[in-house]
């Protein structure tokens, strides 16, 4: 291995990791709204959305990100929906990624025992307050594992941006193995980077489900 | 005179499985009435539809004048004025003791916080338990966690509390402490209706007394002492002897 | 149709070519899960085993897999490998040693955990109505591991064929790369063929991989 050639991968290798990483929380940031938004539409049992929400789950849970991603980028277009590739990120990842968020976030709600919105609405508390200030406070801690779970596994996903022409790792990697055959630098720098962005997540996600599933409140 | 709750042919299904049948029962001002009854005759049923918990397919429930009807707006209103105590496990896990207690007083009945703990401590130490407000209640006994239930329904000065089996998840020696604490609130005058299978509990506390089977209402008396030494119908004399060994 | 491009697939053989494509994803993953299952029942059972540094080591495998998104593994064994050992291993099998050092570190930790989810209880109960070693394991712990297990498993094999869109990316002319190559070919006659393709590809997948979960999600609620 070249250190000289690995040190003057680095700058470009950052670059792609900034531009992962920050593509990658604003999908998570999107999925977590759908989410939470999809989620609390189930609990209330809305009518015609919990249709559309079910279709929708079960559609993009079922096929691959790559796949939505081409469809999102290449084929919208053609209709006159004309996406960047960073928008068509960030929608990707949100809209896969907002499918699995619904799922946990619902299995959470559901896992609250009925005694307890029954005896929050018993003190005279509205639907609104009782699922704010009672229900969801506990679904969502309940939730954390899942919810991390579903955070490193959009992570990774994000693994596949490359193919829209995102710069980000994989695309950096990619280029440089086909402009100056480092295959082994590059692949070396590959792995470090994805270790640096996913390494500290994955152990904050095993601490904190530790603390969710030992501990609890009141400890 | 000064009835507070009033059903009148109360009738409940759930599908082709009738519940209650043709309930009517008032409850006066300061009134302490305990219901018993074999499991699933709908006592805890009944109690249900009172605070609004349950959709009603006849008969009209009314507390302080006012419809209890589930799915009206002011529901909620209505709900205020009825305090409810569950079986168990339904504190709020995720708050202290202190927080169980003044979060509806503050968010529904928009009380200054400051005055809510106040009156929240005064009654907490009435129950002996003002040491741990700052407690999960996860770190209660079942006994500790059923007096504060008790606690968050009184700050919210309901007109009348009800009560469905407290003490049927507790420990032996927990279910003492529960009652003694009901006991002390029927004194000092509050209106309560209690679900319960503690018969000589039922026989201290109670002003009157319902007897509940298959759904309906099939004897009632202010005699409480004498129904049971000897009711007057054979479905309570064969359930009163349940409790007894030979 | 033609305003949507889906005319395309029923030129010539197109579409014919597509269900080719989508078929070499299928038994990639096809094979790999039948590899990751028989390995991963191995390693399931070594990942209960009393011995720490067993434990430890593949409990740092599985935290590799789980880290190390399947694109960087596809790469390295794709690439690196030529470079490191000089050995030149065709894209179709570096895709299935991907995927089955992925799908066994899966199935063994879903092997570990189903084993793990059997109550003491159960052990006590068989010990203490005189069943030996063999007999427990063999009529209560294994009936009630596999059950757990199956749904699970199945689970895996979507996400297996999920994943092997990524093959496309080492040059395996799969379902994807086939829409892009019938997209291209057609550039001029029917300009707007990427959206009905992409659309087509779109629906294969889920009519792939969906009855795969419902099947699961069935299992599940019959079983668990």
């Amino acid at each position: 291995m070249d250190i000289e050639v690995i040190r003057s991968y680095i700058p470009l290798y950052n670059e792609a990791l900034l531009l992962t990483f920050k593509i990658g929380m604003l999908g998570i940031l999107t999925a977590f709204i759908i989410g939470l938004s999809g989620a609390a539409a189930l609990y209330f049992k809305v009518p015609v959305i919990g249709k559309i929400l079910t279709a929708y789950i079960e559609l993009f849970r079922n096929t691959p990100l790559l796949v939505q991603l081409f469809f999102i980028y290449f084929a919208l277009p053609k209709l006159g929906i004309r996406i960047s590739a960073q928008t068509c990120g960030i929608m990707g990842l949100g809209l896969i990624g907002g499918a699995y968020m619904i799922e946990t976030m619902r299995s959470g709600l559901e896992s609250i025992d009925i005694i307890q919105s029954e005896s929050a609405l018993s003190l005279g508390m509205s639907k609104g307050q009782v699922f704010w200030n009672i229900i969801l406070p506990q679904a969502i801690s309940i939730s954390i594992p899942g919810i991390m779970a579903n955070v490193i596994f959009l992570l990774k996903e994000t693994s596949v941006f490359s193919t829209i022409s995102l710069m980000d790792l994989m695309f950096t990697a990619k280029d440089l193995i086909g402009m100056y055959a480092k295959t082994i630098e590059c692949l070396f720098l590959l792995v470090v980077y994805y270790l640096i962005m996913l390494l500290p997540v994955s152990i904050l996600g095993s601490v904190v489900e530790r603390r969710v599933r030992y501990a609890g409140f009141g400890d | 005179m000064g009835e507070l709750v009033k059903v009148k042919h109360l009738h409940k299904e759930y599908g082709r499985n009738v519940v209650l049948k043709d309930i009517d029962l008032s409850v006066k001002k300061g009134e302490v009435v305990v219901i018993i009854g074999p499991s699933g005759c709908g006592k805890s049923t009944f109690l249900r539809c009172l605070n609004g918990l349950e959709e009603i397919q006849g008969g009209v429930i009314t507390v302080d004048g006012l419809p209890v009807e589930p799915d009206k707006k002011d529901i909620t209103k209505i709900r205020q004025k009825i305090g409810m105590v569950f079986q168990s496990y339904d504190l709020f896990p995720h708050k202290t003791v202190l927080e169980n207690v003044v979060l509806a007083p503050v968010k529904v009945q928009k009380r200054y916080k400051d005055d809510a703990i106040r009156e929240a401590l005064v009654l907490l130490d009435k129950v002996g338990l003002a040491d741990k407000k700052d407690y999960y209640p996860r770190q209660l006994s079942g006994g500790q966690k059923q007096r504060v239930a008790i606690v968050r329904a009184l700050l919210m000065h309901p007109e009348v509390i009800l009560f469905d089996e407290v003490t049927a998840a507790l420990d032996p020696e927990m279910v003492h402490e529960v009652l003694q604490t009901m006991l002390d609130l029927a004194r000092s005058g509050s209106t309560m209706i209690i679900v319960t299978h503690e018969m000589a509990f039922a026989k201290a506390v109670a002003d009157r007394i319902v007897f509940f089977d298959q759904g309906e209402i099939v004897e009632e008396t202010t005699d409480v002492k004498g129904f049971f030494e000897n009711p007057s119908t054979d479905r309570a004399k064969r359930f009163l002897k349940t409790f007894a060994y030979e | 149709m033609q305003g949507l491009g889906i005319d395309v697939l029923f030129k010539g053989t197109n579409m014919l070519r597509l269900l080719k494509g989508l078929w070499v994803s299928v038994e990639i993953s096809l094979i790999s899960v039948v590899i990751s299952i028989v390995l991963g029942l191995i390693v399931g059972v070594l990942m209960t085993s009393k011995n720490g540094a067993l434990r430890l080591l593949f409990r740092s495998y599985l935290e590799v897999v789980r880290i190390m998104p399947q694109m960087v593994l596809l790469f390295i064994v794709y690439f690196g490998t030529t470079r490191v050992f000089g050995i030149n291993i065709s894209a179709e099998l570096s895709a299935i040693i991907v995927f089955v050092f992925w799908g066994t570190a899966e199935m063994g930790d879903l092997v570990r955990g189903s084993i793990k989810s059997i109550p003491r209880i159960q052990y006590d109960s068989a010990y203490a109505l005189g069943m030996n070693k063999f007999q427990v394991h063999f009529y209560i712990v294994f009936p009630q591991t596999i059950r757990r297990l199956l749904p699970l498993s199945i689970n895996l094999v979507t996400r297996m064929i999920k994943t092997t869109s990524l093959v496309m990316m080492i040059g395996i002319v799969e379902v994807l790369k086939v829409a892009q190559q019938i997209i291209e070919a057609n550039r001029k006659a029917s300009p707007n063929a990427a959206f009905g393709v992409f659309a087509v590809v779109f629906l294969l997948y889920f009519i792939v991989c969906w009855p795969i979960s419902r099947f699961a999600v069935k299992l599940e609620k019959r079983w668990v």
